[in-house]
């Protein structure tokens, strides 16, 4: 049996049932109490566990960020929002020299089971400074699983998996998702970091999407349908790591492969994704690897220009049919 | 503790030290224990300084010599379970918290049986057995760390005290006013001890602060202060044991700047031009060691000697230890970047 919620019902469900299990788990973060969240993820939460367990904090990402994984390191279960992914560039410093790296330098000997969530990448002309697509930055890091879910079910189910974690893992939510409607399976409800999934299965080309990019890589395939293209989108769900096994299986059937996700185009996810696939399929391909991405410049704040630099169905259906094009001759 | 295993060392443990006879002056007693502890540090520090000249030791080396009374002092004021967490001068904390000195050179020589299986180096000395949560090499990262942990404490009312160590050259970063206003904020049990050495690398502080007393940075947090110079060892622990009773008991944190001097360079490769040999023959002058070595007159210098003997055993054992064990292979790497399957 499933039940229809939202995006933010599912992140919720899952911080409510995962601190249920565990008293070691809480949640902190600028908001998340009294305010009942900025995007209302944590409505409710201060009501059910009590401030000892749902944490409002200054404004002082790289504090809380560090008192988190101070926390951590002596045992706790920390849950950290990020109001946006945004602001954990002035705690980037904290994730990348002492989350990520607490196991190694140690020698093996302190763990690290620490949540980072929250919204990234764009949301509605927000501007330059709120509209980053910071997975790509922490993606990058060894120590660090990075987790992108595009619906409500993957996004319990993920966050879920990743509480339970004895690594730092980060959230990559969108404010744009959070009122998103979707199935999500009854009774306990785990997937597996790491399993990316076939969310529409196609045979003329593979478009890898995450996050929000789903949705925009699944309206391209639609419409690639009605002129008899058949597009195969893989929601990616994992960044960090990354299904190779899936992504491999659907080009060696597809033979082409388009990355859809923002961000800017200088390395990144689609570019690793690039490398990876030319590497372990490059006689299963007829055409180069594509990446539809945020074009390369800080996000503007107008409308029109905004909505022109964060990918669109209808840029990804080019890319696609100019690939197919170049790729007609053989 | 670490779920890898690791090479045993090959030679015993050095024998356990002959108890000396009993004394009527548990004080000296005590004052002789903290005696030795100074003494380890500074001899290790000084066969550190010798092995890195020798090439033994590679990348950075930040040497405490000094400062023992602050780390030797603050941390005879806790119990073994409480928590410590200082920065890259991190040595003499972790062998007055209980690392072994041979874990310690172990791991500055780069070698698997070192406390941190030679993956961290000087920088990085982790003992999670004695709570000893590392060395950190970015200056004021730990300190929000440190509130993490005692924050933990807090959490599960585990009666633990947090005692996070840094210099003053951390009080102008945001992570310590952060990380130090946070513990305000939630009546965490930690006290904050600045060792004030006077230099931040070679900036002294009258150059990078608008105040000369550190401890004033506790009011703007409604913090409790002290500030005091680290002469003499007991005079450090009677000092930090006030703002550790205040953690236990009450939950409230302690800012404590204690004053103290580093008798060599910020690290290895610092000729330290920045001050005068005057200025530092008087500091050698006020040597807490030396200091200590005088006021334990009364304990016998036949009982000294010994001590100092024990402690050169102890010095020469570790380096032997440390230069026999073997160095990590590439297999330690991927299982101590994540715990179970690596993520890529």
């Amino acid at each position: 049996m499933t039940r229809t919620l939202r995006f933010r019902e599912a992140l919720r469900e899952a911080m409510v049932e995962e601190m249920d299990r565990d008293d070691r788990v809480f949640l902190m973060g600028e908001e998340v109490g009294h305010y009942q969240g900025a995007y209302k993820v944590s409505e409710g939460l201060l009501d059910r566990f009590g401030a000892k367990r749902v944490i409002d904090t200054p404004i002082a990402e790289t504090g809380f960020a560090g008192v988190g994984i101070g926390a951590a390191m002596v045992g706790l279960r920390p849950i950290v929002e990020f109001m946006t992914w945004n602001f954990s560039a002035v705690a980037f410093d904290q994730i990348l020299n002492n989350a990520a790296k607490l196991r190694q330098m140690s020698g093996g000997q302190l763990e690290c089971p620490i949540v980072f969530r929250g919204p990234n990448a764009s949301a509605r002309q927000v501007g330059s400074q709120h509209s980053h697509a910071m997975e790509h930055f922490y993606a990058h890091v060894p120590g660090l699983k990075v987790i992108a879910p595009a619906f409500p079910a993957d996004a319990k189910g993920l966050l879920k998996a990743a509480v339970r974690d004895d690594n730092p893992v980060l959230v990559m939510e969108s404010e744009t998702l959070y009122g998103v409607k979707g199935e999500v399976p009854d009774g306990e409800h785990l997937v597996a970091i790491g399993s990316a999934r076939v969310a529409r299965p196609g045979t003329d080309v593979t478009l890898a999407a995450y996050s929000r990019m789903t949705y925009v890589a699944l309206e391209a395939a639609e419409a690639l349908a009605k002129e008899g293209i058949s597009a195969e989108v893989i929601d990616l769900r994992s960044l960090r790591p990354l299904d190779e096994a899936t992504l491999l299986v659907s080009v060696t059937r597809t033979h082409r492969l388009v990355v859809v996700h923002e961000g800017w185009p200088y390395g990144g996810v689609g570019a690793e994704i690039a490398d990876r696939v030319q590497r372990m399929a490059f006689d299963a391909l007829d055409a180069p690897i594509l990446r539809v991405g945020t074009l390369d410049v800080p996000m503007p704040y107008s409308a029109a220009l905004e909505q022109a630099c964060i990918p669109q169905p209808d840029r990804v259906a080019d890319t696609v049919r100019r690939m197919l094009a170049r790729g007609s001759g053989r | 503790m670490p779920d890898d295993s690791v090479a045993s060392p090959s030679s015993p443990e050095p024998t356990k030290p002959t108890p000396v006879a009993a004394t009527p002056h548990p004080e000296l007693d005590h004052l002789a224990h903290l005696y030795r502890k100074m003494a380890l540090i500074r001899r290790v520090e000084e066969e550190s300084a010798r092995a890195y000249a020798e090439g033994k030791v590679g990348g950075f080396l930040h040497l405490y010599i000094g400062q023992e009374a602050v780390g030797v002092g603050a941390i005879a004021a806790l119990r073994p379970d409480d928590y410590v967490i200082t920065t890259y001068r991190d040595h003499g904390i972790a062998l007055a918290k209980g690392m072994s000195a041979r874990s310690l050179l172990a791991e500055l020589f780069g070698k698997v049986t070192g406390c941190s299986k030679g993956l961290g180096g000087s920088m990085h000395m982790f003992d999670k057995e004695h709570h000893m949560l590392g060395g950190y090499g970015i200056v004021g990262g730990h300190i929000p760390l440190a509130a993490g942990v005692a924050f933990a404490s807090k959490y599960r009312d585990d009666g633990r005290v947090t005692v996070c160590f840094f210099g003053e050259g951390a009080v102008g970063i945001g992570g310590f006013h952060e990380g130090v206003g946070l513990a305000a904020l939630w009546k965490l049990p930690i006290v904050f001890v600045c060792e004030n050495n006077e230099y931040a690398m070679g900036t002294p502080l009258s150059r990078s602060m608008s105040l000369e007393d550190v401890s004033l940075k506790a009011l703007g947090y409604g913090m409790d202060r002290d500030r005091f110079f680290a002469d003499d060892v007991l005079e450090v622990e009677r000092r930090v044991a006030e703002a550790v009773k205040r953690a236990r008991e009450q939950s409230t944190p302690t800012l404590v700047e204690v004053r103290t001097y580093r008798f060599r360079g910020h690290s290895m490769s610092d000729p330290a031009k920045y001050r005068t040999q005057a200025e530092l023959e008087e500091h050698k002058r006020r040597d807490p060691l030396a200091r200590a070595r005088t006021a334990l007159a009364g304990f016998g210098e036949a009982r000294l000697a010994e001590i100092d003997g024990e402690v050169e055993a102890e010095v020469a054992d570790a380096l032997r230890f440390a230069a026999d064990s073997e160095e990590p292979t590439l297999e330690v790497l991927e299982r101590t970047t994540y715990k179970g399957d690596f993520a890529y």
